[in-house]
């Protein structure tokens, strides 16, 4: 294919799912130091949020601040200055199921603030609210392809406004009766703050190309089963190259027949 | 930015299908509202519907996207011709060299709201007939957009609420300006549905008569649905006379509040500043300004103070929400389309229902239409989670 690829490097990097509580965890268990345990996704509470909110805020609003923070901590960054890219399959699966259901009812007159929360924005609007954060931030939706569809966003604004971008890939499960439709089984994501120059905490340089070559399972078969049922996960291979080291090239799912291949130089 | 052509564009809402259509309104200083009488919502307020979407049956090889949105997008793809203007472009650059990027907050959610309806009474399980994917998910319009064009590249849906299409035409131009697509269709999409409806009234934000966008008395808004569509592609060395240009776009966050905007209009002021930075340009240069005006007290209040700040009273402005309702996350491409009319045939929207512009707004608001040659205009979107954008617009020749 005739496009130059988009180039980055990562500065930070976060990670949260199931049995994977954060990026240094993940790492270890992507290296094959750490075996992988099965265990729900526990997601942190919101301390970016006033008190009174934290205890309001959803999970995905726990699971995208929790990635966002975990990527800038990791960097040094402050959130109050970057740009975002947030990228979801789904909105707040709870709140959306309870609107459907309320408005299916004789009583439709729906809660105000579940009607706010039901933007594919929430998260965002939270992290530019907690964080003071006035800097653009975009929120993308590919159904199975939202994480490549975040990065090809994010890699772009690196490359065109030449700024910083916090990249915040997640998803989390809807409830039943729609979980039989979308069985998305927790709440999950990764982080990246992709940054045009290399800073002092740089971990890799990031070239990312679109091809037709699909990306190879996982070879561990738990991962492989998390890569395959969450969207946000399409990006555990670039994740463990990372976590490994070592140049090379990996293959992420995206939105067929197109697939990215990431060339990874580490720094 | 390098400029981009809008090399077709449409615009399908309650006014009808089509610039035709739109521009007569617009001239004529028309309103499509109407009082609500969607589906089953029994609500004291105006709406702005558009004519025959259940009429427009999906062509049968893409049955599966059944659901009001898809039905609307493709009314609006239609429109114009727009369709044909499209597969030109990808017959010219290939199929995986053309993006599409559309606009949307609800989705085909009104499927879903149907379904809960139709329940299992044992299991309480969705019918089979309900296809999330393809009807409910955010990605559903743009994968049947890039379906029904046979389209093999780049495809996203943006849902940042009422900003959304108008995000998509700075996403677009910034993949064409890395050279991931050599172009991009970019649009907006949102349809009529409970959510919204009994949603915004539970904020207190519908309006109980059509919208009156920057009136004194204004009260809230008038929720409506449309579809709009533009072709971005690079424009050539001298486009022809009357063509339309992107020439620059801004983004910004409020971060104040989820469903109000910053009281002093801080993000929507960064937006237009970066909007007119993107394009190279001072505000005295801006001939038109096509406001966000949704109608509410404090939208009204907050983006008439920036644009105050920014203008002063040297600008002509206005809101076509009292013609079009607030079409939502529609709304970016739906406006960006109107102020293409407004560059290539010559015309300043009005603000029709608008009786008397609020004093305490410092702006040169048009209440009527306005023949005039604007050159450079520009657009605001803003929405929910305070997610701003302006676009800026020029014509050739």
């Amino acid at each position: 294919m005739s496009a130059a690829p988009l180039s980055a490097w990562i500065q930070g990097v976060a990670c949260l799912g199931p049995g994977l509580p954060d990026w240094p965890a993940t790492r270890a268990v992507l290296r094959a130091e750490q075996a992988y345990v099965a265990s729900p996704t526990v997601l942190p509470a919101p301390a970016l949020l006033p008190q009174a909110e934290r205890r309001r805020a959803s999970r995905v609003i726990r699971l995208a601040l929790a990635l966002g923070l975990e990527a800038c901590a990791g960097a040094g960054a402050e959130p109050a200055s970057l740009a975002t890219v947030f990228a979801s399959s789904g909105a707040d699966g709870h709140n959306c199921s309870a609107l459907c259901e309320q408005l299916a009812s004789d009583d439709r007159l729906i809660s105000p603030t579940r009607f706010h929360n039901s933007v594919h924005n929430a998260p965002a609007g939270y992290w530019s609210i907690a964080t003071r954060s006035m800097a653009p931030s975009q929120v993308v939706c590919a159904y199975d392809a939202s994480f490549g569809a975040g990065l090809l966003d994010a890699l772009a604004q690196v490359a065109v406004e030449r700024v910083p971008v916090l990249l915040v890939a997640y998803d989390s499960e809807y409830p039943e009766p729609l979980y039989s439709k979308r069985p998305i089984p927790d709440a999950a994501g990764i982080g990246l703050l992709l940054a045009p120059q290399p800073g002092a905490q740089a971990l890799a340089r990031i070239s990312v190309s679109l091809s037709r070559d699909p990306a190879p399972p996982l070879a561990d078969p738990a991962l492989e089963r998390l890569r395959s049922a969450i969207p946000a996960l399409r990006g555990l291979p670039l994740l463990q190259a990372l976590a490994l080291g070592a140049p090379g090239r990996v293959r992420l799912d995206y939105l067929p027949p197109l697939q990215l291949t990431v060339e990874v130089q580490p720094c | 930015m390098t400029p981009l052509l809008l090399s077709a564009y449409s615009a399908t809402t309650c006014l009808g299908r089509g610039l035709g259509a739109t521009f007569e309104a617009l001239r004529s200083g028309g309103s499509g509202l109407a009082p609500c009488g969607f589906e089953t919502v029994r609500l004291d307020t105006w709406i702005g519907e558009v004519a025959g979407v259940d009429q427009a049956a999906l062509p049968p090889a893409f049955s599966e996207y059944e659901c009001r949105n898809n039905r609307l997008a493709l009314i609006g793809l239609e429109a114009d011709g727009f369709a044909g203007r499209a597969r030109g472009l990808i017959e010219r650059c290939g199929r995986e060299r053309v993006g599409v990027f559309l606009g949307t907050s609800t989705s085909g959610i009104l499927q879903t709201e149907l379904a809960f309806r139709r329940r299992n009474a044992t299991t309480g399980a969705l019918p089979d007939d309900f296809n999330y994917r393809t009807t409910h998910n955010s990605f559903s319009v743009s994968e049947f957009v890039r379906t029904y064009f046979g389209l093999d590249g780049p495809a996203v849906t943006i849902s940042t609420a009422c900003s959304s299409s108008a995000k998509v035409f700075a996403a677009a131009a910034r993949q064409i300006a890395c050279g991931t697509i050599d172009a991009a269709l970019v649009g907006g999409v949102d349809s009529l549905c409970l959510t919204t409806l009994y949603g915004f009234s539970s904020l207190e934000l519908t309006s109980p008569r059509p919208c009156r966008p920057y009136d004194a008395q204004r009260d809230g808004i008038s929720v409506a649905e449309g579809a709009a569509f533009a072709l971005l592609e690079p424009a050539p060395r001298n486009p022809a006379e009357g063509s339309v240009l992107l020439l620059g776009y801004g983004e910004s966050s409020d971060a104040y509040h989820m469903s109000s905007p910053h009281p002093e209009g801080l993000g929507a002021r960064v937006a237009m500043e970066a909007a007119l930075k993107s394009a190279g340009l001072e505000p005295r240069r801006i001939d038109y300004l096509n406001l966000h005006g949704t109608g509410t007290r404090s939208n009204d209040a907050a983006e008439g103070k920036a644009v105050a700040e920014l203008f002063g009273r040297g600008v002509p402005c206005s809101s076509t929400k009292g013609a079009t309702g607030h079409t939502l996350g529609a709304a970016g491409a739906v406006e960006a389309v109107i102020c293409a009319l407004a560059l290539s045939r010559g015309l300043l929207p009005g603000s029709p229902n608008t009786e008397r512009a609020d004093p305490a707004i410092g702006i040169d608001y048009l209440l009527a239409p306005r023949p005039c040659r604007p050159r450079r205009v520009l657009s605001n979107s803003f929405g929910f989670g305070g997610s701003n954008c302006s676009l800026v617009f020029g014509v050739a020749g």
